[in-house]
């Protein structure tokens, strides 16, 4: 397959043959980080600007590991989240990205959406590290890679989300990317932290809403359980984190439910004790780290794809 | 007035529309709009009289305030200008504004729109005040706790868009309770910018039981839907299964980008059901008047994030395409959207149709919405770059020939 992206925005228009590229890509990079000199030079001379306007350490240092891996240069910029409060414009930033030269414009922002506005406006390919509610690209592809790994051929697999689902990236981008390799996907949690569309019937293809989670594990193959924002209790979405815990959290009686062996992800950071609990998330079953570290390899992958050259032999 | 004869064959002659709703951004926002630019943006679009509504800096709250915009208004010379003025001093929804001064002064009916009278007793006190005189309410109907942050319609594009959304309940919630007031005090109400298919519904009912409703739809509420946000750009006669095909919809209809501010309007584009309901009561006449919500703002306020720019469509200039289109789709007949924006808008004002005041329209001649093809202030339109069809060819206002546009090398007979 030819690879003709020139950003990655979102994966909901991506076909299943672009979703396995990037997947076996992301298998040679995992060669690559395996080598007694993790470095590969098919981004030598290539610049990555690491935009992060929102606060993360996790994705922001996994994307400078996996440039750096490549041999590229990075640059760091962070901002303030809102910026227009504070007089600074992402249209002034962008301005300023585009002055700089990079190759390549990772972004995290608050506001969904906020990474088309940027690709419209530079020469730069732009790659979203997470927007608002909207999509996490890296991590839906990180997790596809993961479950392979764990499950092998994804096609009759059914894989349970649940928690904050209306206010995930990170669900919209695993939904994206599972289904078209031919996952099912449950989706639990709490009525008023589901899309109201989604609860009425108008879901997206390839997935169902199960507001019980025992039923929603009963055989299930695999679980990813979502990171809750204490914050949700406040904006009167969710009695208390004891109920939500009760109810939604992911318990070794509860993991039980599933088939013999099937994993549980989550893509950090966790609470424990509120969404997961700390025996399943540090249990045998559990995936999250593998996730940190595929997640540095599909980064390689699509870095690779988006602005590297061919050679991938050691310099 | 020395007398000219213009040459108007081929051209459809109307009366001159009249807006019940348009924002002029004048005093206080003068980088989006002036009533200078906004009064001969009207006159593009046909309009000859357009309401200006008071949500400008400082509100237009006091008599001194409403007599400055009748005079700003004159000296354009362009579309007559009507101001509205606030239901409560300062917009602040605490406390009546002078109503009976504010109409002595020439104020053509009270709103704070931009918000609702959130303060269910407070609006009741104004309808009965208003009831007094007769003066017209016209109020934004929202549940400002329903609507909360969203920015988009709630619905499955939301969702999949991860947008924050105002479902339609915030409107019809709104509705219900501005039609319990308005039985309750025997007062006129005008319910501006209606939305949702819930909403339609609870208007027609009010009005067979003999309530004093009224209504007005946008053209862009009757053309567009949620998809748009999401970077479809069909009209909503241009779907499949949907009326006959439209002269413009022989192209596939182009993609744009998602997340495209200029989409972002308040009430938010609905579904295609809403849609499909707007034209409904439009033909059954729960819908009295088109109006334009021409929100024009300066590209600083929509060259932002999706959820951090203004709310706001600039339409004065391209209503009078839209509702065309629906026209040709076979959605309504063509007297009954004149009328809408013509003697409809008249009745809700309880003023005679001017009698001076003339449009000729040229339905057919295609044309580009360009920046520079826009004479108001505010480029913000998701139709930049669409070419639609139907333009304003002459604008008579008062018997004074205030607008000829250049199209078809059309040359007035006479001399001025």
């Amino acid at each position: 397959m030819r690879w003709s992206r020139r950003h990655v925005l979102d994966t909901d228009d991506w076909s299943a043959e672009e979703i396995e590229a990037v997947l076996d890509t992301t298998g040679a990079m995992v060669e690559v980080l395996s080598r007694p000199v993790r470095r590969a030079p098919p981004l030598r001379g290539r610049t990555v600007v690491l935009f992060f306007a929102e606060a993360s350490t996790r994705t922001r240092v996994s994307f400078e590991l996996a440039a750096r891996t490549l041999s590229a240069d990075v640059v760091n910029i962070s901002a303030s989240g809102s910026s227009v409060e504070k007089g600074e414009s992402l249209y002034d930033t962008v301005r300023t990205l585009q002055a700089l030269g990079g190759d390549v414009v990772v972004m995290r922002h608050s506001s969904s959406g906020a990474p088309y506005f940027v690709s419209e406006r530079t020469d730069a390919a732009v790659i979203n590290a997470g927007d608002g509610w909207h999509a996490h690209p890296t991590q839906g592809l990180l997790d596809a890679y993961t479950l392979r790994g764990a499950l092998g051929d994804l096609a009759t697999k059914r894989i349970v989300i649940v928690g904050d689902v209306v206010h995930s990236r990170v669900a919209r981008s695993d939904i994206n990317t599972l289904v078209p390799l031919g996952a099912t996907i449950t989706l639990s949690g709490p009525p008023t932290l589901m899309p109201s569309a989604w609860r009425c019937g108008q879901s997206p293809a390839g997935t169902t809403y199960e507001p019980d989670l025992d039923r929603a594990l009963d055989g299930a193959d695999a679980v990813i359980a979502l990171r809750l924002q204490k914050e949700r209790q406040e904006g009167g979405l969710l009695p208390s984190l004891r109920e939500y815990a009760r109810v939604w959290g992911v318990t070794e009686a509860r993991v039980a439910r599933m088939r013999p062996g099937a994993p549980v992800m989550h893509p950090g950071p966790m609470n424990e004790g509120v969404e997961i609990d700390a025996a399943v998330a540090h249990g045998a079953r559990s995936l999250v780290e593998r996730q940190v570290t595929n997640g540095v390899a599909v980064r390689m992958a699509l870095l690779y794809l988006l602005v590297g050259t061919p050679s991938l032999e050691a310099s | 007035m020395q007398r000219r004869e213009l040459e108007a064959k081929g051209y459809l002659v109307t009366p001159g529309f009249i807006d019940l709703h348009a924002h002029l951004r004048e005093p206080g926002f003068e980088e989006s709009e002036t009533i200078v630019s906004g009064a001969q943006a009207a006159l593009r679009g046909g309009f000859t009289t357009i309401c200006a509504m008071p949500n400008t800096e400082p509100a237009i709250d006091s008599p001194g305030l409403v007599a400055e915009v009748i005079a700003r208004g004159s000296v354009a010379a362009a579309a007559r200008v009507l101001p509205i003025a606030t239901i409560t001093r300062a917009r602040a929804g605490r406390e009546l504004a002078d109503l009976m001064e504010l109409a002595s002064a020439g104020a053509i009916a009270f709103s704070d729109d931009g918000s609702p009278v959130a303060d269910a007793s407070l609006f009741r006190h104004a309808l009965e005040y208003a009831r007094m005189k007769d003066l017209l309410i016209i109020e934004h109907a929202q549940d400002l706790t329903l609507s909360g942050k969203g920015v988009m319609h709630e619905g499955s594009v939301s969702a999949r868009l991860g947008l924050p959304g105002v479902p339609a309940a915030a409107e019809e919630s709104a509705v219900s309770r501005d039609i319990a007031l308005a039985e309750m005090t025997g007062a006129r109400v005008h319910l501006t910018h209606i939305s949702t298919r819930g909403a339609i519904a609870s208007i027609r009912d009010a009005k067979a039981r003999g309530l004093r409703v009224t209504c007005d739809v946008t053209p862009h509420h009757l053309s567009m839907t949620e998809d748009w946000v999401a970077g479809q750009r069909g009209f909503a006669w241009e779907r499949e299964g949907h009326g006959r095909e439209a002269p413009l919809a022989r192209k596939p209809p182009a993609r744009a980008v998602p997340y495209d501010s200029s989409t972002k309007v308040n009430p938010p584009l609905r579904s295609s059901s809403d849609v499909r309901a707007l034209w409904e009561g439009l033909s059954d006449g729960t819908v009295d008047a088109i109006a334009t919500d021409h929100a024009p703002h300066a590209s600083i306020r929509k060259d932002v994030e999706f959820d951090q720019a203004a709310f706001g469509i600039s339409g004065l200039e391209t209503a009078l395409s839209l509702v065309l289109g629906g026209v040709a789709a076979g959605w309504c007949d063509h007297d009954t959207v004149i009328r809408a924006l013509t003697s409809g808008p008249a009745r809700v004002l309880g003023i005679p149709l001017p009698t001076e005041d003339w449009i000729a329209i040229d339905p057919d001649i295609a044309w580009t919405v360009t920046a520079e093809s826009l004479t108001s202030m505010g480029k913000n339109t998701p139709l930049l770059g669409r070419t639609l069809r139907g333009r304003v060819v002459y604008a008579v206002v008062s018997g004074d020939v205030r607008y000829e546009g250049g199209l078809r090398g059309a040359t007035p007979v006479g001399s001025r």
